[in-house]
């Protein structure tokens, strides 16, 4: 199982906030290829400029191995203050 | 603990007053209040809404103080930070510094809100008449933090 999470405007975009995928995508970019399919504006906010993926926690770039149990976050460009 | 993220309310004018009490080893202290405006981009706003990542939001900022520590010669820092819905007229951010002399604390305090403007891990979603829209950093904002690569 894979927990994904959306943050900011992707969740307006998805209309959800956080999911469970079961069975576990291998990679990151069979995740991406999954959330694309079932919702392509989805996929395309996803591919937008300055979106990242974290993975438990921890930024990442290109595309990664996941495990099962692994938390993804997907996040548009931040902003505090 | 040094950084706060919070949903409640806070009084920034106590924190300062907490943060500078007792405080016979520092020359200069400085703080930033960062308060929510009514009016945005000629647009009203009603509601601030900031939607944080727990467990990943605190340590990105613990991680700027920390730069912050090792760049400027700051003897303390505090960064309080809010998320969840924010009315007009509220504080959003607070900062304060305390160093021996007022340089290095004005820098500090620059350089923690410079980065916290453009890499703080939040996003922000206005509400008013005119609907919903989301607020990513302005490229001024990105400018700002620019300046502080020079020196690094």
């Amino acid at each position: 199982m894979t927990k994904v999470l959306l943050l900011g405007r992707l969740r307006d975009v998805a209309g959800w906030r956080e999911r469970s995928i079961d069975p576990a995508p291998a990679t990151l970019s069979a995740l991406r290829d999954l959330l694309t399919r079932e919702d392509a504006a989805l996929g395309e906010a996803l591919a937008g400029r300055g979106v990242q993926a974290a993975v438990n926690k921890a930024v990442t770039r290109g595309d990664i191995a996941l495990n099962p149990g692994d938390e993804i976050a997907f996040l548009p460009p931040m902003s505090g203050g | 603990m040094t950084v706060r993220v919070q949903t409640e309310a806070f009084d920034a004018g106590a924190l300062l007053s907490r943060f500078s009490a007792g405080r016979t080893g520092s020359g200069a202290v400085v703080s930033f209040t960062g308060i929510a405006r009514d009016v945005t981009g000629g647009a009203a706003v009603a509601t601030l809404e900031l939607d944080a990542y727990p467990g990943f939001t605190e340590p990105a900022i613990e991680a700027m103080e920390t730069e912050a520590r090792a760049r400027f010669e700051m003897q303390d820092v505090l960064i309080v930070h809010r998320h969840g819905p924010i009315q007009p007229g509220e504080a959003i951010v607070f900062v304060a510094t305390a160093a021996e002399h007022r340089r290095a604390a004005f820098e500090a305090a620059d350089y923690l809100m410079d980065r916290l403007k453009t890499e703080a891990p939040f996003w922000k979603k206005e509400t008013g008449p005119d609907g919903e829209r989301w607020i990513e950093p302005r490229e001024p904002d990105y400018q700002d933090a620019k300046r502080w690569n020079r020196t690094s």
